[in-house]
């Protein structure tokens, strides 16, 4: 699996209200690789997103996906979102089930493979739950095992988290850590937590706003043996501290 | 005022309440007429009603009254909510079909369906038409905009989701658009159900020859109250009959709404 995003711009709006919404974007993501997108509120990043994803055409530049140009979604990208985004009619193994309906694939193999994936992210008595009465934190797994379902190349992750409590949060983060220890999935995640950002990724870029571009980038090498550990060890401390002064200075030269 | 648990529970229950209402109503009615205040002929009591309608109902003529209301109902809706689901859909997903739709049809919801009446005659005669093509003027457009607006509500997310896993085109609209919007639309049936019902009533009472609102105007002919008021008890729970079945698809066909 190859991803390779070419020197993208993205703007909206005609004539006098085109508002240039990214600038020069590239970078390139492989098979397995975990990356995340750290910016604040509007530098783009839900954009970017899209873009892979196919939802939006770029105004520039190209996004190929092992050689071949993204035009249109598809389910070699799977998405998730912040919220809002199980089909509340349907209860969670039919969610699950639903991208491999759409495919018509066979009965028998939409019944196995939902049954996997609802117990890869530990929902195997949830099944037959509605999204209502399932917790947040509950939600987005079903909404990760739905997107993995179809064998995406690669899991795009719109601020999965963003939408839950702290707690919530934290225990979500080791759980996409030891599902991508486990699958060896690709990702790209989006947040705007920096630490979220450093516990899980390989690579993190930082997005400076109007427009959005990339303005630097980190190659996390930490030791993920222990997340809980590694959340309050020095190097990650550090480095946290670091990378948010850079956010912040970002954010100043703007006012 | 009431101190039991237990009673102030059964007060508190919707039901009793209800019902309660309903009954006062009985009774001031009853108490009014049998004292004697008011002349019968203006208000017949709940006994003359009941007699009256008892009379009509061995004659066979309020079950043949209702069936012929509900029918030119029936077909008027059915035709109605049938066309207005498509085209709500198509215009809530495309905005070019919604721009060149919305503004006629948000002009003619604001005519008011009677003023068709005499055109309607002029055009197809007092045969069942008129009353049906009524039903479906007054209907089509209230149903269609709703359906459009509850289509504009789906969340983005919920058909990019969709688009995501592989869908695409016509499933993404019957399996994802249609079951998001089919409580609002059951909502908008059965609003819409009820100036249904009193459109019919108001073509009855201009050029019919059966159903129950050219038997109150024939009653009026005749100064019969009491038949007037069978009529209308006969129309209000016919209404509230059809109110409270779309109550109930909606609760088992969309129990994931409530
Ligand atoms: N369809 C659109 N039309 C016009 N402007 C848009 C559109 N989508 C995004 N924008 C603008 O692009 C900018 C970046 O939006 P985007 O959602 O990508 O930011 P973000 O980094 O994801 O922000 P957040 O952290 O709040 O989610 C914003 O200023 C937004 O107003
Ligand atoms: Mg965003």
């Amino acid at each position: 699996m190859h991803l390779q995003v070419s020197n993208v711009s993205k703007s909206f709006g005609e004539g006098r209200d085109r508002k240039l919404v990214l600038e020069d974007i590239s970078f390139e993501l492989v098979s397995g690789q975990f990356m995340a997108l750290v910016g604040s509120s509007g530098s783009g990043k839900s954009t970017v997103m899209r873009l892979i994803a196919g939802l939006e055409r770029p105004s520039e530049g190209t996004i190929h996906l092992d050689g071949e140009q993204v035009r249109r979604p598809g389910s070699d990208r799977g998405m998730v979102f912040q919220k809002y985004s199980l089909y509340p009619w349907l209860t969670a193994a039919q969610n699950v089930a639903f991208g491999l309906s759409l495919q018509g694939r066979g009965k028998a193999e939409i019944r196995e493979r939902t049954a996997y994936f609802l117990d890869v992210v530990g929902l195997a008595d949830a099944a037959r739950l509605l999204p209502r009465e399932l917790s947040g934190g509950m939600q987005q797994r079903v909404a990760i095992a739905r997107a993995l379902a179809t064998e995406p190349k690669v899991l795009l992750l719109d601020e999965p988290f963003g939408a839950l409590d702290l707690q919530i949060r934290e225990s979500m983060q080791e759980f996409l850590h030891d599902l991508w220890k486990t699958t060896g999935l690709t990702a790209l995640l989006i947040t705007h937590d920096i630490e979220e950002a450093l516990l899980l990724a390989g690579t993190v870029h930082i997005m400076a706003p109007r427009p959005g571009r990339i303005v630097h980038t980190v190659a996390v090498q930490l030791d993920r043996s222990d997340l809980r550990h590694l959340r309050v060890s020095q190097p990650f401390l550090e480095l946290r501290e670091e990378l948010a002064g850079r956010l912040r200075s970002l954010d100043g030269s703007l006012l | 005022m009431v101190r039991s648990p237990a009673l102030r529970r059964f007060f508190h229950h919707p039901w009793v309440l209800g019902v309660l209402g309903i009954l006062t109503v009985f009774v001031v009615w009853f108490l009014a007429t049998s004292s004697g205040m008011v002349d019968k002929l203006f208000l017949p009591g709940p006994g003359a009603v009941w007699q009256a309608g008892s009379d009509q109902f061995q004659q066979g003529i309020l079950v043949k009254d209702a069936i012929a209301s509900i029918q030119r109902v029936f077909l008027g809706f059915v035709i109605s909510a049938g066309l207005a689901l498509p085209i709500g859909i198509a215009m809530g997903t495309n905005r070019t079909i919604c721009h060149l739709l919305e503004p006629l049809m948000g002009l003619i919801r604001y005519m008011p369906a009677p003023a068709f009446i005499p055109l309607l005659i002029i055009y197809f005669g007092l045969e069942e038409l008129p009353k049906v093509m009524l039903i479906f003027i007054g209907t089509f457009f209230f149903n269609t905009l709703m359906i459009m607006d509850a289509v504009k509500f789906v969340p983005s997310e919920l058909v990019e989701t969709a688009l995501t896993l592989g869908g695409r085109g016509v499933p993404i609209l019957t399996r994802v658009v249609a079951p998001f919007i089919a409580p609002q639309v059951l909502d908008t049936y059965r609003i819409n159900m009820a100036s249904a019902w009193n459109l019919v009533i108001v073509a009855e009472l201009v050029a019919a020859n059966e159903g129950l609102g050219k038997r109150i105007s024939l009653a009026q002919r005749f100064l019969r109250t009491d038949e007037i008021f069978v009529g209308l008890i006969v129309i209000g729970l016919i209404g509230l009959i059809i109110d409270l079945g779309f109550r109930f698809l909606m609760r088992r066909a969309c129990s994931w709404a409530n």
